[in-house]
């Protein structure tokens, strides 16, 4: 019986199905991810009204800037295909290939990481930090949540391929990593229009 | 099982393609001298539909029970909403400090 079979109909008399038809598992990686999502959400809504609020914002990225958040992105969005390609072979049994991907995402997920702490390094040695202003503990605290979900996800990708590739742990597990994974990508499509793009500065 | 891998890889491919293209076009849309607040309501319009096609594809919403879609994401869109109403308030606020402050 497969898990969403078991999910559906239960283990035992006394169990009850899942109404999604899916494994407890997945179902609370779900409720992270919206829990996850408001956080976000709150942070993101905060920094909105108080750069439309502020007058004279600070508008610290030029074209190296746009060009380091593209490469960020490309990374990020291929990472999040990589992932998908090891939950689909893990779910097909091919655990050789499915550990080649988990690792080119957790590969990603640092070079993501490198580039988004050269990218502070960059705004401090212009003296942009957290407490510089409205902007730097906007954009500080923002990335800085942001880069602690990807740290914290190539850890859990690290805990995963170990435990699945010892057998330890099932296909469903790499399944459920995934969907934060891919979570952490979602997140970064606001992040950038939001706290790099309406930052350009503006050539006079 | 890995021709069956590979071919799902490939059943990804646009909309990865398409993500990346949306990002081509926000970045377009920044070095455009629009208005900031035109300039943050076609981003957020873009940003929507990049994690629309994240959330129904990458996250596979769209192949589970629509029973999950229903349960998740109204829920969520009224709690952002609402921070939407709450918000400028907050914002309000900063402006009723007194000049002293």
């Amino acid at each position: 019986m497969s898990e969403s079979e078991s999910a559906m109909h239960g283990q035992g008399a006394l169990a009850e199905g899942s109404p999604y038809a899916i494994p407890s598992r997945k179902l609370t990686m779900w409720l992270f991810i919206i829990s996850d999502a408001v956080t976000f959400g709150a942070f993101l809504f905060a920094y909105g009204y108080i750069r439309v609020a502020t007058p004279n914002w600070t508008r610290p990225f030029e074209t190296a800037s746009v060009i380091n958040v593209t490469l960020m992105t490309f990374v990020l969005i291929t990472s999040s295909l990589t992932m998908q390609g090891a939950v689909d072979a893990a779910k097909a049994g091919d655990k050789p290939k499915a550990m080649r991907f988990l690792y080119s995402t957790m590969a990603l997920g640092a070079i993501f990481a490198a580039l988004h702490i050269r990218e502070w390094f960059e705004l401090f040695s212009r003296k942009i930090t957290l407490s510089s202003g409205l902007f730097g503990q906007t954009f500080f605290t923002i990335t800085g949540l942001h880069l602690l979900h990807v740290i914290s996800g190539v850890i859990a990708l690290l805990v995963i391929a170990g435990g699945y590739s010892r057998n330890r742990l099932t296909p469903g597990y790499v399944e459920t990593v995934g969907l934060y994974w891919h979570f952490v990508d979602l997140v970064w499509m606001f992040v950038v229009p939001l706290v790099y793009l309406t930052n350009i500065a503006v050539a006079h | 099982m890995s021709v069956a891998s590979g071919n799902v890889i490939r059943k990804y491919l646009p909309v990865y393609f398409v993500l990346l293209a949306i990002f081509l076009v926000e970045v377009f849309l920044s070095f455009r001298q629009l208005a900031t607040g035109t300039l943050v309501v076609l981003l957020l319009l873009l940003a929507i539909c990049s994690a629309g096609l994240g959330l129904m594809y990458f996250m596979h919403l769209a192949e589970e029970r629509r029973g999950l879609f229903l349960t998740l994401i109204p829920v969520t869109i009224f709690v952002l909403l609402m921070m939407n109403m709450f918000w400028p308030d907050s914002v309000r606020l900063l402006h009723m400090r007194s000049p002293a402050q």
